[in-house]
């Protein structure tokens, strides 16, 4: 059961990192996923910087790379079958991250039951027991999430995402 | 007002490439987040990112502060609490902040994000901030 969902995440979570352009426009990276957690990543880049003086990643940043690894968590804890809408998504910054640093974020799923997942995330720049962020977040299937996971297994069979 | 820090936060590399607007009419300031491909997160919905609104919440309540007194830095964001309420479509967004309180070193920001009907808001945000308001400002003001 465990490998038939690791197996079908395996094929498809690439293509919702891949196939979501602000992912791609961020330059974020899938680490990997099982079915309980999700680890991505954010390159440093000059382009992502919010505060030129002191040459840290925008928060706008870590907001995003927590929302997708979260995101890639609910999916995971669902079995991978629908693409979860965020309901809510809480962040503490507890820290600037460090100028040149990559920023990874690690999500695990807490409880995915029915419709809803609850997900909780750390951010760190290279030490995870000192983290730059930390997040809490809630997770829905939705009507729309589901019409848009066939379009998804769809598209993946016919080799394509349009 | 800080019209230099918010031209400093406008011109951030990753402000200025998310393509974010700011329109000001007296006191009264709107975000726009013209719609650009770069901010769709699921292009089968398609809706823009959960992180692209809620990062644009956050330029919008910075933006909010540097125009409503002197501060001497950007706000740093401390916590944010956002709420997606629809999904946001392929389309612009447009954002206001409410000022719950501005003390002298955080301020409790909420931000509202709409598309078609300012009644129909697709996300907000909650959120407190850390701010440095300029000297001249709080030097009569109580310690």
């Amino acid at each position: 059961m465990t490998d038939d969902i690791q197996s079908r995440l395996d094929s498809i979570a690439p293509l919702i990192v891949t196939g979501s352009p602000h992912a791609v426009a961020l330059g974020l990276s899938l680490v990997s996923l099982t079915p309980g957690e999700a680890v991505m990543q954010a390159r440093y880049d000059d382009s992502l910087v919010g505060d030129p003086d002191a040459g840290t990643l925008h928060g706008g940043v870590i907001t995003a790379l927590l929302d997708h690894a979260c995101g890639m968590a609910a999916f995971a804890g669902f079995g991978a079958r629908d693409t979860p809408a965020t309901l809510d998504l809480r962040i503490d910054y507890l820290r600037p991250a460090k100028p040149g640093l990559d920023v990874t974020a690690q999500a695990r799923s807490l409880k995915s039951h029915g419709l809803v997942a609850f997900v909780r995330a750390t951010a760190h720049d290279g030490d995870p027991d000192d983290p730059v962020a930390i997040a809490q977040a809630a997770f829905m299937i939705t009507k729309a999430s589901k019409a848009a996971q066939e379009r998804a297994r769809r598209a993946y069979t016919e080799g394509r995402m349009s | 007002m800080s019209r230099e820090l918010i031209e400093t936060l406008m011109a951030a590399p990753y402000v200025a490439r998310f393509g974010v607007r700011l329109d000001q009419r007296g006191n009264e300031l709107t975000g726009v987040l013209p719609f650009a491909d770069h901010l769709v997160g699921n292009p089968l919905i398609p809706a823009l990112h959960g992180g692209a609104v809620g990062a644009f919440l956050e330029i919008v309540a910075s933006a909010s502060l540097l125009a409503s007194q002197p501060l001497d830095r950007l706000p740093k964001p401390i916590d944010v609490a956002i709420d997606y309420l629809r999904p946001a479509r392929a389309q612009d967004v447009y954002a206001r902040a409410i000022l719950a309180r501005s003390g002298r070193r955080v301020a409790n920001v909420r931000v509202e994000a709409w598309q078609n009907r300012i009644d129909a808001p697709v996300a907000t945000l909650h959120g407190h901030f850390l701010i440095t308001p300029a000297r001249s400002e709080t030097t009569d003001a109580p310690a």
